[in-house]
């Protein structure tokens, strides 16, 4: 009996070490998934194409970030966005004009207001929040986004103040990279839906250079949010996240 | 006969001084408060027009259903072409171009930082083409407080009472934020070239007024406007005239399945107007009833005195062989033309005071302080046709069915006591 139990209970241990192997947990994925979309430092330059009910119309801006809290943008381009500035440091954005040569500063619930009239909050826009430091995650299970094999997260907020108290995320079990995202308030209302496409590798992480956002709240068809170029973990000089700098 | 029966009136003071004075004095009542009413209608319904309404209203179908909001992203396009339409098929009338909108007007201090802030709502009309209608039609000289009307491109004009709030003065620099009719941050630098008073409590506690140009490229609304304004030629608004240039302008833009095609809509179907109207023309008509009702029991009550103290004359009348029916008629003759007399002097006196109601109109103004509704604050009389012949109603009908019901009594004397009656 005895030889027969043995093995029996090592198969036991070996499948459920091997199971373990090929499911790894909900914060084993959010952890990877951080490791290729947050960084010390971000600069990108990216273009957004909105699509109003009544007209499209293309954005283009570069970004610098510096953590969670520090972000800097200037808009290129259409002439009339040109120049204008936004900066944003912990929950406190300004915004500088340069037709009116004024910086307004914003805050609270007006960081969820549209960018440009996208799909886009400010906070969607200008944060590069690490998931594990403001979320608790559940994997409800597999499923495929297109060909890809993916497992479904269920993100519950763990700190106060995130824009959305829940998101649903569909990870790609291969790049960690999240394809699909539902968002949602904390009254359980679905505010938004993310698609994230073209995923290429970019010094050495995995990063989607194309994101299609839609506010569900909103007519339209939804805002292309695309990444020209990118760089991680560059060395930002300080006066760039100072409000000295808008006006430069 | 009439002759004779007005010599009677006239000669004897007692039998017509009352009665003269009782229907003078109800029928210019009447004619009075009739004007008013219709005055206090009409103004309300012109201050909508001339600020909201206009007699009839063009505006995308989307924009009308969520008017409240100042829905500019879904405001007319094209409306250089539209306009040039509307002027070639509608000759007569009188188009403007307006666009709502809200925002903060932000007051910077010297280093350009927010020194105060308030929440604002503003028009802008066409001020600076050379074409003065909108200027009149906002009253815009006579509202000026301080400074001056815009002449420039940037101008701003703001409300008196905001420009306290704000602690701004003309020729200060505010900052309008807001938002594009594409839906990004608006932000536009206006100079304050004057404030002004509306006389309008809902729109003295934060309004500004910019020319349509500035409003333009501040909320990225080139050739586009949130609404177009048409006024009739005729001063006031008359509905089936609106009706009629509705019904022309639905053949002309036929439904195209363009969500975003131009719309028409009259003043009466804009902002409860519609039922506004009616029910004061309801107030109206009951006053009227009223007056009428309570102007018979006067007069009932003042035939029956008068019947009281003309006993002997009925009396001697029956018993010379005058007929019943003939005393009564004569009564009645003489009832209508005691109705005529206090009507043409009752509609007279009542067309005077309306007259100098209609110039100088009720200042009614603190009453109304906390006020959000487009009301005027002073409300004048109108005086119209009608106002010449409604005091006949209560004049003339009253004076003879109070006679009618008194004279009754005539009947139920009888011959055979008469000289009995006469002895004593």
């Amino acid at each position: 009996m005895r030889k027969i139990a043995i093995p029996i209970i090592l198969l036991i241990i070996l499948l459920s070490v091997s199971l373990n192997a090929q499911n790894p947990s909900a914060r084993e994925i959010i952890e990877k998934v951080d490791n290729n979309m947050s960084a010390v430092s971000r600069v990108f330059t990216s273009k957004m194409i909105i699509h109003n009910p009544r007209n499209t119309r293309t954005v283009e801006s570069r970004s610098w970030s510096m953590g969670e809290n520090k972000s800097f943008t200037e808009y290129l381009s259409p002439p009339r966005e040109q120049g204008t500035k936004m900066l944003k440091l912990d929950n406190l954005l300004w915004i500088f004009s340069p037709s009116t040569d004024r910086i307004i500063q914003i805050s609270g619930h007006m960081l969820r207001q549209s960018v440009m009239g996208s799909d886009l909050s400010y906070e969607d826009m200008m944060e590069d929040p690490h998931l594990l430091n403001h979320y608790t995650g559940k994997v409800d299970g597999e499923e495929k986004t297109g060909d890809r094999n993916c497992w479904v997260i269920t993100l519950t907020a763990t700190s106060t103040g995130v824009a959305y108290q829940t998101q649903k995320i569909w990870v790609d079990k291969d790049h960690f990279i999240p394809l699909r995202k539902e968002l949602y308030a904390k009254s359980g209302v679905l505010l938004k839906r993310m698609e994230l496409s073209d995923v290429l590798r970019i010094q050495g992480r995995w990063f989607p250079k194309k994101m299609l956002f839609k506010d569900v709240l909103k007519e339209g068809e939804g805002t292309e949010f695309q990444i020209m170029d990118i760089e991680f973990n560059v060395k930002i000089p300080d006066y760039i996240f100072s409000k000295a700098s808008l006006k430069k | 006969m009439i002759r004779f029966l007005l010599k009677g009136i006239f000669r004897d003071r007692q039998r017509s001084l009352l009665p003269v004075l009782v229907a003078t004095i109800g029928v210019m009542l009447t004619v009075t408060l009739y004007c008013w009413l219709n005055g206090f209608l009409n103004d309300s319904i012109e201050l909508n027009a001339r600020f909201s309404t206009g007699h009839v209203k063009i505006m995308t179908a989307p924009y009308a259903g969520n008017i409240d909001q100042i829905p500019n992203d879904l405001a007319l396009t094209g409306v250089d072409s539209l306009m040039k339409k509307l002027k070639k098929e509608f000759p007569a009338m009188k188009w403007q171009q307006r666009i709502h909108f809200g925002g903060l007007i932000d007051a910077p201090d010297p280093a350009g930082v927010t020194r105060s802030q308030g929440p604002a709502i503003g028009i802008g009309i066409d001020m600076l083409s050379g074409d003065h209608s909108e200027i009149e039609r906002f009253n815009l000289e006579k509202s000026l407080r301080r400074g001056k009307l815009p002449a420039h491109q940037g101008d701003i004009l703001i409300s008196e009472l905001f420009s306290q709030k704000l602690k701004v003065n003309p020729g200060d620099t505010v900052t309008l934020i807001g938002s594009t009719m594409n839906g990004s941050m608006a932000m536009y630098n206006y100079v304050i070239a004057g404030t002004i008073v509306f006389g309008t409590p809902g729109m003295d506690q934060g309004s500004v007024i910019v020319d349509l140009k500035d409003v333009r490229d501040a909320l990225d609304m080139n050739d586009a406007a949130g609404e177009i304004i048409g006024y009739l030629p005729e001063k006031y608004y008359d509905d089936k005239t609106a009706e009629q240039v509705v019904t022309r302008f639905n053949l002309l833009f036929p439904p195209s399945g363009d969500k975003y095609a131009p719309v028409i809509t009259t003043l009466r179907k804009q902002n409860n107007l519609g039922q506004m109207m009616d029910q004061i023309s309801q107030v109206g008509a009951f006053v009227v009833l009223i007056f009428v009702l309570s102007m018979s029991l006067v007069f009932w009550n003042a035939g029956l005195l008068g019947g009281m103290r003309r006993y002997m004359e009925f009396g001697t009348r029956l018993a010379i062989g005058e007929d019943y029916s003939h005393i009564y008629r004569t009564m009645i003759y003489e009832a209508v033309l005691i109705g005529i007399v206090g009507s043409v002097s009752g509609t007279a006196v009542g067309l005077l005071l309306s007259l100098y109601l209609q110039n100088h109109g009720l200042d009614l103004g603190s009453m109304m302080k906390n006020s959000s509704i487009l009301m005027p604050s002073v409300f004048h009389a109108r005086i119209t046709a009608i106002a010449f012949f409604i005091g006949f109603i209560p004049g003339l009908f009253s004076t003879v069915a109070g006679t009618a019901l008194s004279g009754i009594g005539i009947y139920k004397r009888k011959t055979a006591q008469l000289f009995k009656e006469l002895e004593a």
